[in-house]
């Protein structure tokens, strides 16, 4: 027998509704309350002379010179060794290897590597590139140290990108008479590019936000000069800021919302790049 | 004689897909292969230009005789088969580029120097879609409806000037009006071409093809004329069939 329940199963339907919405809006809101406070705590130390003074013993003279273009310097470099050695990791691993147990074994490590806390990292960079490598200090050893940190998430997302590609789009490659590289690099690629752009973009942004391993291999917290060379040693945003929200004068707090007001403007603007290359390329192959 | 097979046997893993089949594919004709789901009408059509060999577990015991050449001898290479030997697949899998390129991409890959533009538009005119899109043949081929898709595919096919066409249920995604367009297309096609065409329709298959092959269980259980097939079925699982009496 079926009992008409409707009118009871109608208002958990509403109920729903309404819970859903208050949970959405007020994450939003703790958000919009934390911009807020950062905002107004640092937007009287925004100016030209905060961007292009180094830091200083004094608040009123302190700048984000050196962590902005240690973060640039370092973002770079990341970039140049992890999207080509992750891509093209998810590339062998989606394409071309064979699913066996190494391989599984393999895939399932990469997943446990995403997991593994910061710290450790750091750790693994400062034995392996730090001390075995010699690099000491720079923002060469950071950037490697950072690349492995954000290497998992790049693969991972790659790979989903790439598996999201239609297999009938192959096989029209394939009976054309293209070799699996074609195949790969006119039809797989570009049709997974979106994809990819977004994990790579995802994980630049927590390269940019990571504090914990760069400490470990010893970036400085106060460095008073802009890296010339690979080799030079280097600060970063996020590390600028802990150095002064850390200090116990009330004006250095102010100097700290300053610079992460500054990491905010970064990071949003390397999203809107996202978006931006997300939706050219979607425009050209759209599905 | 174009294509032939020898006590063919295909696996996907221990599981027997296709037994003991032998049978030959004339020159310029049209060849349908009929029968129920799961008979094995694409495991055979996609092993002929080697499109199995995509599928782990796949394996093959016999040999498919293309030109006298069989094409699982480790000798030939599986990408430069399939350029005598393209296909159409059940659903239309243009790709997301222009109408244009996607003529064009075969062709371009495998070093074809000569007239671009002729040969798309012959492509085109062949597969009876030029007047439909000569006008915008930078579009995306993704504006195109369902059936000018799967003429396109058949076009992209016809570009790389195959000796054969597999045609995997080119018409299943497709409304009617559609496919009348590409059978009247197929027929046309034999003059130059030698087509294998795999169909779930019946009607389809004595509509546009010479010969027919009626499989069940991955048994060959008839092959002949089509016309004589489906007037006198020497077997009586066919006549069953073809009267649908079951599938």
């Amino acid at each position: 027998m079926i009992k008409n329940n409707l009118k009871n199963r109608k208002k958990i339907d509403s109920i729903f509704k309404v819970a859903s919405k208050i949970i959405t809006w007020s994450s939003l809101v703790v958000l919009a309350v934390l911009l807020y406070h950062v905002s107004i705590t640092g937007i009287s130390k925004l100016s030209l002379d905060f961007l292009n003074n180094f830091p200083s013993r004094f608040p009123h003279k302190a700048g984000i010179k050196s962590a902005l273009s240690g973060s640039i310097w370092m973002l770079t470099f990341v970039t140049l060794i992890s999207v080509p050695i992750g891509v093209l990791s998810a590339i062998y691993l989606e394409e071309y290897s064979k699913k066996n147990r190494i391989t599984r074994f393999v895939e399932i490590n990469i997943a446990n590597l995403a997991g593994v806390p910061s710290i450790v990292y750091g750790i693994l960079g400062l034995a392996i590139f730090v001390r075995f490598f010699q690099l000491d200090r720079s923002v060469l050893a950071g950037s490697f140290t950072m690349s492995l940190l954000i290497l998992p998430v790049i693969i991972i997302s790659s790979r989903e990108a790439i598996r999201a590609v239609p297999k009938s789009i192959r096989l029209g490659a394939y009976a054309v008479g293209a070799t699996k590289y074609q195949t790969i690099r006119h039809h797989v690629i570009p049709i997974a590019l979106p994809g990819i752009l977004t994990g790579v973009i995802l994980s630049m942004s927590r390269a940019i936000g990571e504090t914990a391993p760069l400490i470990m291999i010893g970036a400085l917290t106060y460095v008073a000069f802009v890296p010339e060379t690979v080799m030079d040693p280097f600060t970063t945003l996020p590390i600028q800021v802990f150095n002064w929200a850390s200090r116990p004068q009330a004006a250095f707090h102010e100097v700290a919302a300053a610079g992460i007001i500054i990491l905010l403007i970064v990071l949003l603007f390397m999203n809107a790049i996202a978006i931006f290359l997300r939706n050219y390329s979607n425009k050209k192959y759209d599905f | 004689m174009i294509l032939k097979t020898k006590n063919l046997n295909l696996f996907y893993g221990s599981t027997k897909a296709i037994n003991n089949c032998n049978i030959n594919i004339e020159k310029n004709k049209v060849t349908a292969i009929i029968g129920p789901s799961g008979c094995g009408k694409s495991t055979l059509l996609r092993s002929m230009n080697r499109m199995n060999d995509f599928i782990d577990s796949f394996s093959i015991k016999g040999e498919i005789l293309f030109d006298e050449k069989n094409i699982y001898d480790s000798k030939i290479d599986a990408t430069e088969l399939r350029k005598s030997i393209g296909m159409v697949f059940q659903k239309p899998n243009p790709f997301p580029k222009s109408i244009y390129e996607n003529i064009i991409w075969g062709p371009k890959i495998n070093g074809f120097e000569g007239d671009k533009d002729k040969l798309v538009e012959e492509s085109l005119k062949d597969a009876g879609l030029w007047d439909e899109v000569k006008n915008r043949l930078n579009d995306s081929a993704l504006s195109l409806s369902g059936g000018q898709q799967q003429r396109l595919c058949i076009a992209r096919a016809i570009a790389m000037k195959p000796n054969i066409i597999l045609m995997d249920e080119p018409c299943s995604a497709l409304d009617p009006k559609s496919t009348a367009i590409i059978e009247t297309l197929i027929k046309k096609l034999r003059k130059n071409y030698t087509i294998l065409i795999v169909t779930h329709n019946m009607q389809q298959a004595a509509r546009v093809s010479d010969f027919t092959l009626f499989l069940y269980e991955g048994e060959v259980i008839e092959f002949g004329d089509t016309e004589h097939l489906f007037r006198n079925p020497k077997n009586k699982q066919t006549e069953d069939y073809i009267t649908g009496r079951f599938g």
